[in-house]
């Protein structure tokens, strides 16, 4: 099987490089109350992430909302070494913002293709947050189609 | 955005961590707004002061930023604490929570930040704000600054204002841009609001209804007091991102945006939504905190009677010092009641207090108690407030 990459450019928020599977979602996010740092596992109820875990992960999701107390939960996971390696946004606003700078996560968005539906949960994604750029390998077992491609 | 030579010295860590981050900070938000450069700030207004709303993650971070040798360079004043900080034995708050806020507020004392924990700075900054530029954190003190003192403030959060008081700084776009400070939903109101509760519901059902829209607000029959526009504000800074307001008196004849019809019914609707049926044994007042005529009222009403359920009745240090001089203060706990300072219902501890369900004034404090600690508010206006807990 053959894995497709495919670049997207957008905007680069918060500088740096992350490169993880993707976590998909089409709601927007409060880290408040929605994420628990310790775990790094979404708990807001109802939430279509609900029970699954961000640590690690390439965090894609429209916008942050709630409040600005997220940015400090960001922070937070950090501490406890669960942040996401990098965050997409549809469009991001302060509070996604702070956490990122506080936390130092790259953080990436207007994105030339809305990323919430270019992008699956799984899929493999590099985020540059320094030139706003992201590279997506489609595909849940990117890792061994990408091993198999280079054999 | 453009930074001068100084401002970059301190993006590169030239003035210490502390400043760097701040920096970074607000430069991030900058370039995400397209702001052109900074802009010098008189004063910021810091949110997330209370440990039940920032927890172990903002006091880890308030304890290491601190020590870096942060410290404001502005006029800084913080949101309400999680409890009265020198009666919350008295008022049942737990030890360990006592102790976890004790140690916020050395963090913020250490940055040179006042501990004035209240969201309504206005009642003490005064009018002197008018054109002023600002970076407040507290939702509804900046809508009432933007709209009713005529100052300039984005909505901030926590960090961002934190940022703005070390730096004195803020980027300049949004609300501080008069260009950007103009109505983009037109609101016309079809029935006579009677009392602050009927200004929160107005505000309440407008904050659902246009979202971070400007709303120009038209129809009334008189002009709201400063404790009517309080809660106008407050509310509709909740349901939704309201950074300002306009308002005219009468009717409006402006067209060429979208227009929303608000009546007595949409009121009752509201209310409805946001208010229980149940008797409950607690009446909390002061959310936002209660100004000095609020005080009077609830003071006048009181006055050498009994009340029969608990009643707290929240506002600033600096407020109550004034309500004491001015026999409020005594009046009112003379009759049972209690007037707390440095924190409101939203903020403390309030199911470990032994709180289930509150009577109040305060949609925002209906919105917040509900989704954050499950805890039913049954709403009336604060002079029916006060007749139910001498009840």
């Amino acid at each position: 099987m053959l894995s497709r990459r495919l670049k997207m450019n957008g905007r680069g928020v918060v500088d740096g490089f992350g490169a993880g599977e993707a976590v998909v979602s089409r709601q927007a996010m409060s880290f408040f109350g929605g994420v628990e740092p310790r775990s790094g596992i979404v708990i807001e109820t109802g939430h279509e992430l609900e029970g699954q875990s961000i640590s690690g992960k390439v965090l894609v999701f429209p916008r942050g909302k709630g409040s600005t107390v997220g940015s400090y939960v960001i922070y937070g996971l950090r501490k406890y070494g669960t942040t996401p390696v990098a965050i997409v946004n549809i469009e991001t606003e302060p509070i996604i913002i702070g956490g990122c700078v506080l936390a130092n996560i790259p953080l990436v968005d207007r994105l030339d293709k809305n990323p919430v539906e270019m992008i699956q949960s799984g899929d493999w994604v590099e985020v540059q947050g320094n030139i706003g750029s992201i590279w997506v390998t489609k595909g849940a077992a990117s890792d061994t189609a990408l091993r198999a491609m280079k054999r | 955005m453009f930074l001068t030579k100084k401002e970059e010295q301190i993006l590169v860590g030239e003035e210490g961590e502390a400043r760097r981050l701040a920096m970074k900070l607000l430069v991030a938000i900058g370039d995400a707004y397209e702001a052109k450069r900074m802009i010098k700030v008189h004063s910021a207004q810091i949110s997330g002061v209370s440990y039940k709303t920032i927890g172990e993650p903002g006091l880890e971070f308030l304890k290491e930023f601190s020590s870096t040798g942060a410290s404001a360079t502005v006029r800084a004043m913080l949101n309400p604490a999680g409890m009265d900080l020198n009666r919350w034995r008295e008022l049942g708050v737990p030890e360990e929570f006592a102790q976890k806020q004790l140690e916020i507020m050395r963090c913020f004392r250490n940055m040179k930040i006042q501990p004035t924990c209240t969201c309504i700075p206005y009642f003490t900054e005064g009018a002197s704000l008018r054109g002023q530029h600002v970076a407040w954190a507290e939702s509804s003190a900046v809508v009432f600054a933007n709209s009713v003192l005529g100052a300039y403030t984005n909505r901030e959060g926590g960090p961002t204002a934190l940022a703005s008081a070390i730096l004195g700084k803020s980027p300049l776009y949004g609300m501080h841009l008069n260009d950007q400070r103009t109505p983009t939903r037109l609101v016309k109101v079809r029935c006579e609001l009677g009392s602050e509760l009927d200004y929160g519901l107005l505000g309440y059902w407008i904050g659902g209804g246009v979202g971070s829209h400007i709303p120009r607000i038209s129809g009334l029959q008189e002009a709201p007091s400063y404790d009517e526009l309080k809660a106008l504000c407050a509310s509709m800074a909740v349901s939704g991102s309201i950074p300002m307001f306009f308002m005219k008196k009468g009717a409006d004849r402006r067209e060429g945006h979208e227009v929303m019809h608000v009546d007595r019914e949409e009121l009752l609707k509201t209310h409805r939504a946001l208010s229980s049926e149940r008797e409950f044994e607690h009446v909390c007042l002061g959310c936002p905190h209660l100004g000095l005529k609020e005080l009077r009222l609830i003071a006048r009403v009181v006055s050498g009677r009994k009340a029969m359920k608990k009643l707290w009745c929240f506002t600033s240090r600096h407020l109550r010092g004034i309500a004491e001089q001015q026999g409020y203060v005594g009046t009112i706990e003379q009759a049972g009641g209690k007037v707390v300072c440095d924190t409101c219902m939203v903020v403390s501890p309030i199911r470990e207090m032994g709180v289930n369900g509150i009577v109040t004034n305060s949609c925002k404090a209906a919105h917040y108690l509900r989704s954050l600690n499950r805890v039913e508010s049954r709403l009336a206006s604060l002079e029916e407030c006060v007749r139910y807990a001498l009840a």
